[in-house]
């Protein structure tokens, strides 16, 4: 095996992924009979765990909703026994029930194996110093990269959200090189680093920087990787498929593979969930093929996405996710328009007028729905000329108009002015009247 | 020639000029003129004042968005017509002012303005015979 690969199954081929995913989805068909909520469902529409033959007979089952996860808190959808299980994650269920995800001994293993081998795609070795930013506890960020990062053997540095200063002394002082943030707060790290006369290329070993969680645009990631020197990679996970470790990017940076000997992939459409054909945008559906304690069929992400059609460079079969579009409970509908907050930051992005911060806020003036955008001029750009600010806003609200067909309100602030969240960055405040 | 005019990015809400103004009192800087135009969203307000380089220094640290400019200051007598007189020079070797304001100082009157072509406007000053009012002498005139 190249020392490329981490896992064997890696390098796998096609029908080789094939043959490994319905071994599993036929297992964990069977597994999901001790589940009570499988069970019931699968009896109320005479599906047998026998009648799943093939990969294609996969669409006889039944979604997998987050509702389902709600009504059937906290256990309801376990196929072990509690007494199996040694840990549980739990959702902030902000917008109803929380919901759990439990895992077993193995399925802890199994995860932190995913995640490992993602951060060996990117070049991790045991020689790194790895620093995760992340909250820990029930947030799968924190736990989930810690076990990978272990499991590879990198010295880790778990020291979690918040507290930027410290941060960046443990950069200095322990040499880290790779760091997980998510990428508002990557931007801040740049931010306090200028403040602090820190270079991050002079003072700082970091080469590597592990960014996901919160949908961003390819130039966003450029920016970061510019500001700090590194290479960064886009991570994709969900604490409903155990956290971190679900699709990755290698090197070649386009599209994040995503594990097939773990998950079977699906895209469809939101509407009708009917599948839509590699290329095209709709909702990640997966199906866990290599969980115990609480496996899930055909699970509705809510993430929009695509498959990227083709070969990758690095050698890899597992298929490739286009970066995430925005999950479609993210959405703004304004005026009857769909909008998502990535399209409005992909335009703003491309001025290097403005900094990296920005507030969507929608209001209601005088019976009307509208949307300011807030955004913030770079500090080096400020100058006079009261004439070419109002040319950088005219031109930011013409190309916004153009992508998302409403003519937003923007308004420049100066830089620093809009709030620094150290957790997900708030983008969009919705501040309509309700009817 | 020109003298140091601090132009600060104000957001128009309440409070932010007040932040800007006292930064500068504490620091014992005196403001000698100032302009900030009605704009609905923000706008640039414009100081010139004794000792600029450490007023934006100041204002730098205190993370406000500020940038120095260099400004002509044309010293006129106190006397009807002499701003006319001294515009319509520009006007007329096509020179355009992008803006101005003025105030009376030590029984002088004094045109701060900034122009499209600065090289222009410095021939123009020298070869016209305007009195500029060097850096130095403002706080001297206060």
């Amino acid at each position: 095996m190249s020392t490329e690969f981490y896992n064997p199954e890696e390098a796998y081929s096609r029908s080789e992924i094939e043959a490994l995913q319905l071994e599993r989805l036929k297992a964990t068909v069977s597994h999901c009979m001790n589940s009570g909520f499988y069970k019931a469902r699968f009896d109320s529409i005479g599906l047998r765990p026998q009648d799943i033959r093939t990969l294609d007979d996969l669409n006889r089952i039944p979604f997998t909703t987050k509702q389902d996860l709600r009504d059937t808190y906290p256990f309801g959808i376990a196929s072990v026994p509690l007494k199996d299980c040694t840990r549980l994650h739990s959702s902030s269920g902000t917008t109803g029930n929380p919901t759990v995800i439990l895992h077993t001994k193995k399925d802890l293993e199994q995860w932190a194996n995913a995640v490992a081998r993602c951060l060996w795609m990117v070049g991790c070795r045991p020689e790194d110093v790895f620093q995760n930013t992340s909250g820990y506890g029930m947030f799968t960020g924190g736990l989930g990269f810690q076990y990978g990062a272990e499991k590879l053997g990198m010295l880790t540095v778990p020291a979690a959200a918040g507290n930027t200063l410290r941060q960046l002394k443990f950069f200095k002082d322990f040499r880290t090189t790779v760091v997980h943030a998510i990428p508002s707060y990557a931007a801040r790290l740049y931010e306090v680093m200028c403040e602090q006369g820190i270079d991050p290329r002079r003072d700082l070993a970091l080469r590597t920087l592990v960014i996901g969680a919160e949908p961003h645009s390819e130039d966003t990631r450029r920016r970061i990787e510019e500001m700090l020197g590194v290479k960064a990679y886009n991570s994709f996970g969900m604490s409903e498929m155990c956290g971190p470790g679900v699709a990755f990017e290698c090197k070649e940076q386009n599209g994040l593979h995503i594990w097939e000997d773990y998950y079977i992939v699906e895209i469809v459409d939101p509407q009708t969930l009917e599948p839509v054909p590699d290329g095209e945008v709709g909702e990640l559906v997966l199906t866990t093929i290599n969980r115990e304690a609480m496996p899930l069929l055909r699970y509705r992400t809510r993430d929009l996405t695509r498959i990227l059609p083709g070969e990758c460079a690095c050698g890899r079969h597992h298929k490739r996710l286009d970066r995430m579009k925005g999950r479609s409970d993210d959405m703004i509908i304004l005026k009857g328009v769909n909008i998502f907050p990535i399209q409005i930051e992909q335009i703003l992005m491309q001025f290097q007028e403005l900094a990296t911060d920005y507030l969507i806020t929608l209001q209601t003036l005088d019976d009307n729905d509208g949307m300011t955008v807030e955004v913030e001029l770079s500090e080096r750009f400020f100058n006079d000329d009261y004439a070419a600010l109002q040319r950088l806003e005219k031109e930011i609200t013409r190309q916004l108009r153009d992508e998302i067909l409403i003519t937003p309100k923007v308004r420049l602030v100066p830089f620093g002015s809009i709030p620094k969240a150290e957790g997900k960055a708030v983008r969009v405040k919705d501040l309509r009247k309700q009817y | 020639m020109t003298i140091h005019q601090l132009s600060v990015f104000i957001e128009n809400k309440s409070g932010t000029l007040v932040k800007v103004l006292k930064l500068l009192k504490e620091e014992g800087i005196q403001l000698i003129a100032s302009t900030i135009a009605d704009t609905a969203e923000y706008g640039i307000c414009r100081i010139i004042c004794s000792q600029p380089s450490k007023a934006f220094e100041v204002l730098k640290a205190a993370g406000i968005a500020v940038t120095l400019t260099e400004v002509f200051a044309v010293e006129l007598d106190d006397v009807p017509g002499r701003a006319a007189d001294a515009i319509e020079i520009f006007a007329n070797e096509g020179i355009s002012i992008a803006y101005l304001y003025s105030f009376l100082l030590g029984g002088k009157g004094v045109l701060i303005f900034r122009t499209d072509n600065a090289e222009k406007a410095r021939e123009v000053i020298v070869s016209r015979g305007l009195t500029v009012v060097p850096e130095k002498d403002l706080s001297k005139l206060l």
